[in-house]
């Protein structure tokens, strides 16, 4: 049922508090509250911290409880844990909520437009083979395997616009 | 003893200043050289024996000072100009009818034809009270030349639109430009407008100096003369669109649609209106 335990070398998302957003590892435990907690890479100093804030990811470091720092920054840049993380779905879900959140009005059109045209050129595809598939009968095989391919490409073809925008923002 | 010594240090003082004043009046200019000889003043003359008594009497002062020299009559030419330029009393206007004698004379400024019983009491001072025309103008820092402003009131609410200046009442002057939005050349209040963080480079963009309040303020004809009923026809209801605003219109945007065009999709943009749907809070945007 649960699979990410807390242990030692468990690395944690801290979702609120002064740290909020950043990755820390549990070096130890001091009660059923709080944990002994530090992020050498991600500028969190060496602090107790309440398992409340903390949200486990799938990461485990290998180091002794209780190890100090070094330690712990050799083992975080052993298994680079920063790009894996950011390679994550999870960190990708958020910066994309950030993004989102800074969008002006001029982004907010241009995501609008781009969407626009995705979903006309989907849907384009779909009544094309709407249309194929009521005029031929019954042929559900030819009809479903060359739709979700078409789908597929449809994405990349629309100049990737929502990622364009987003792209743009990136480089601002 | 004293006293010759005083008037002998006085001649060669006078000396020295009259050859200074002499100096500088080849190496400086009359004006300013009328207004430096007044402010060369001597120290006191008469010495302090106690707080409150000098040395000299008054007698003896107004001979020291040299009074006896200094008399200055009012120049007289102004008083002639004075009395050239008063200003015309009366004027003899022409009278109608027979045996008349043509015309009167006639009291240009006439005598009041009422006084009231009690007298007006002088107003107190007031402090910082100025009128319109000296308020400070103020304008958001966000709101420079080429942003991209959304106007939340007046006819063209919802509308983007390109800002252009600050005018001197301090509201805003605007353009669509006209052929994107049908917004004109016109004026928006900075307190109902949203600044976005769009922004055109309007450089080198020279906008009409004639462009001022009064271009675009409402014109208004009334004639006293009329009876009620008439003045709601003559009051101009309807806007009428005149050549000159064309032609400004038009040399301001053909400046800006050029800059507009260079960024991609700025025009489709501008062309579109601002709205509120389900879900989307003003206050969590950013524009």
């Amino acid at each position: 049922v649960f699979k990410r335990f807390v242990e030692i070398g468990r690395v944690a998302f801290i979702s609120f508090g002064p740290h909020a957003g950043k990755l820390v590892a549990i070096v130890d435990v001091i009660d059923q509250n709080r944990a002994l907690v530090d992020g050498p890479c991600s500028g969190v100093r060496r602090q107790a911290m309440p398992f409340k804030c903390m949200q486990l990811t799938d990461f485990v470091l290998k180091f002794p409880h209780s190890a100090r720092q070094k330690c712990v920054r050799l083992a975080w840049e052993k298994e680079n844990i920063n790009e894996k993380w950011s390679a994550t779905r999870w960190a990708k879900k958020i910066e994309a909520r950030e993004k989102k959140a800074k969008m002006t009005d001029f982004d907010r059109y241009k995501v609008m437009k781009a969407k626009k045209m995705r979903n006309r050129i989907i849907k384009h595809e779909m009544k094309k083979l709407q249309r194929m598939a009521s005029k031929k009968g019954k042929k559900p095989e030819t009809a479903e395997k060359p739709g979700k391919g078409k789908k597929a490409e449809k994405a990349p073809k629309a100049k990737k616009p929502e990622k364009a925008p987003k792209a743009q923002k990136a480089q601002k | 003893m004293a006293g010759e010594k005083a008037p002998a240090e006085k001649k060669p003082a006078k000396k020295k200043a009259g050859e200074k004043k002499a100096e500088q009046k080849p190496s400086q200019k009359a004006a300013g050289d009328k207004k430096k000889r007044v402010k060369k003043y001597h120290a006191s003359r008469n010495p302090v024996l106690a707080r409150g008594i000098g040395r000299y009497s008054r007698s003896a002062m107004y001979a020291r000072k040299a009074l006896y020299k200094r008399k200055y009559t009012a120049p007289e030419t102004k008083i002639e100009k004075k009395k050239k330029e008063m200003p015309r009393a009366t004027i003899t206007k022409p009278v109608g009818g027979d045996k008349n004698g043509g015309s009167r004379v006639v009291k240009i400024r006439k005598m009041p034809r009422y006084y009231p019983t009690e007298d007006v009491p002088r107003k107190l001072l007031s402090h910082g009270k100025k009128p319109f025309c000296e308020h400070r103008r103020r304008l958001r820092s966000s709101i420079t030349p080429g942003t991209v402003l959304i106007l939340l009131t007046g006819r063209h609410r919802g509308k983007r639109v390109v800002f252009l200046k600050q005018l001197d009442t301090g509201l805003l002057l605007v353009t669509g430009p006209l052929v994107v939005n049908r917004v004109p050349l016109r004026r928006a209040h900075q307190k109902f407008v949203i600044a976005t963080s769009t922004k055109i480079d309007l450089t080198g963009v020279k906008i009409p100096k004639h462009l001022t309040d009064s271009y675009f303020k409402k014109k208004r004809l009334r004639k006293p003369k009329h009876q009620e009923g008439e003045i709601f026809d003559t009051e101009k209801e309807k806007y009428e669109l005149t050549e000159q605003r064309k032609a400004d219109q038009k040399a301001v945007d053909s400046q800006i649609l050029a800059r507009i065009k260079k960024v991609p999709q700025l025009r489709g943009y501008l062309r579109s209106t601002f709205s509120l749907s389900n879900g989307v809070y003003p206050h969590k945007l950013v524009f």
